[in-house]
């Protein structure tokens, strides 16, 4: 194919993926909004307001970045699992395999509509948040930073999964037994620093900690773990999960027997 | 003459152990209006499957218009329109932008997509259904808006597998007579179908397969007359064997 060619494939590939996250909005992007709002109300105002701060700010301010980011985590992984299962399920992955696109353009159209609706949602729970607290940006580029490369890995993520799934249980266990887990020990409603030595050093193999931190040093200007680790970590694993996306969709697996 | 399929020792054997291909050869000339037959299972689907890049090979060879599907497959994937047995679109969506994304994945902008779904979507009927929902079409429609998906990019190869099955008489006709029109107008058409007498009509082609073998490859004019007498339904039980044979008849 052509450069133009490709480029109007891409953006056929995203232009549906767009249509469809805002054709069944009350699906993709109002059930974070509203679950959130609940972590804000329950966690941030009532609980949060009988807690000490937390690195100097007040206990919602504390979780703002935390929350964002786990809906960032949850709506980008849901977006491509649930898309390229879909398409798997009723055969409309057949429309784009018989297609001249190259696979690393399909890979990047699933993809695209996962970070996008990630990025959405984020959007949408930071305005909510502001309903509650106040909260300043301390750095604009690693907020940014952080959460676009979030959004990419678990929508990679979600992608390697829908491969892999046989049948809707498959797109349902890693959300809720491997992913909701991490999250919540990820550091989103706490500092690290609370907890004894032990149970710190635990939980630095936890790699939702550094998407976390990362994202919440752009907001707050504060982190539990080094900067440079967390992008290090951020951009491995963005890495390691598109090889093996993309070696996954050559190969066919899948897909193609 | 040029050839628009070339197939060579292609085997493909499932993951479980089920070989649905044996090393089988097979070449389609270009303009050829071409009948692929035999029974459920034989290998008709995993072969076409192969060729639109679907299912991979085993082993062998397989190219397009002298692209191989395997080290050119983006461009020997532009002369390939598929029409599959089951329906594969997306229900919810309307029919023109069914047609329209579908070009798109072929890299043609969707204004111009819009302007070469329009003479398809007439040609087919569906001019006045394109903004409908695609679940809201008969059973019919859907099959014609297979067809003209798999037309948007104007292959130059178009491969159906079982086009009409399900399909009224009038209708089968109708679309008998698009077909024909295709092939005059130079469009290699190979055809799956358990519809004997509609291969007798539409193809100059045929070749049989069962169980992951060719047993037969020859022009129809030659297959009839060789069996002076016998319509082809008689010898495609011929051809398929007595397990076959015994089920079909029964």
């Amino acid at each position: 194919m052509q450069p133009s060619q490709i480029v109007t494939a891409y953006y056929t590939m995203m232009r549906r993926g767009v249509v469809r996250i805002i054709r069944i909005w009350s699906q993709t992007l109002l059930p974070p909004v509203v679950t959130t709002s609940l972590y804000f109300i329950v966690f941030g105002t009532f609980i949060g307001s009988q807690l000490q701060p937390i690195h100097g700010f007040s206990y919602i301010q504390f979780i703002v970045p935390g929350l964002i980011m786990m809906a960032v985590i949850t709506s980008s992984y849901t977006e491509t699992v649930s898309t390229f299962y879909f398409a798997k399920w009723v055969r409309t992955i057949d429309e784009i395999l018989v297609s001249p696109m190259p696979d690393w353009v399909v890979i990047a159209g699933f993809v695209s509509g996962g970070v996008l609706r990630g990025l959405l949602v984020g959007i949408l729970v930071l305005v909510v948040s502001l309903f509650f607290t106040q909260i300043a940006i301390a750095n604009f580029f690693v907020l940014i930073a952080a959460l676009i490369l979030t959004s990419l890995l678990f929508s990679f993520a979600g992608l390697i999964n829908g491969i892999y799934a046989k049948g809707f249980d498959g797109i349902s266990i890693v959300p809720t037994f491997v992913l909701t887990p991490l999250t919540y020990l990820g550091g989103i409603f706490y500092s690290i620093q609370q907890f004894p030595e032990f149970w710190q050093k635990v939980s630095l193999f936890n790699p939702i900690l550094y998407m976390v931190n990362a994202f919440r040093y752009g907001f707050l200007g504060v982190s539990d773990v080094s900067l440079a680790l967390c992008f290090s970590i951020l951009i491995g694993l963005t890495l390691a999960f598109g090889i093996v996306a993309m070696y996954l969709f050559k190969r066919g697996v899948g897909i193609k027997n | 003459m040029e050839k628009a399929v070339s197939v060579a020792h292609l085997s493909k054997t499932y993951p479980g152990g089920v070989a649905a291909l044996k090393g089988i050869s097979l070449d389609i000339e270009a303009g050829d209006f071409f009948a692929l037959l035999g029974p459920n299972g034989a290998g008709k689907t995993t072969l076409i499957g192969i060729l639109a890049g679907l299912v991979v090979k085993s082993e062998g060879k397989t190219s397009i218009f002298g692209h191989d599907v395997n080290t050119d497959a983006s461009r020997a994937k532009t002369y390939i329109g598929l029409v599959p047995q089951e329906f594969n679109f997306n229900i919810f969506e309307k029919v023109i932008d069914i047609i329209v994304d579908q070009a798109g994945f072929y890299g043609i902008p969707r204004a111009q997509a819009i302007s070469n779904a329009e003479p398809i979507l007439r040609d087919l009927g569906l001019w006045e259904k394109r903004n409908e929902p695609s679940q809201k079409l008969s059973g019919g429609m859907k099959r014609r808006l297979m067809i003209a998906r798999a037309l948007i990019h104007k292959p130059k190869l178009l491969i159906l597998d079982e086009p009409t099955a399900g399909v009224d008489v009038e209708l089968r006709r109708q679309m008998w007579t698009f077909l024909r029109k295709m092939n005059e107008n130079g469009t290699t058409i190979i055809l799956t179908t358990h519809y004997l007498e509609e291969a007798e009509q539409l193809c100059r082609t045929v070749a049989v397969i069962n169980k992951g073998e060719i047993v037969v490859h020859e022009p129809m004019e030659a297959l009839l007359k060789r069996s002076a007498g016998e319509k082809l339904e008689d010898i495609y039980l011929g051809l398929i064997g007595s397990e076959e044979k015994e089920i079909l008849t029964q």
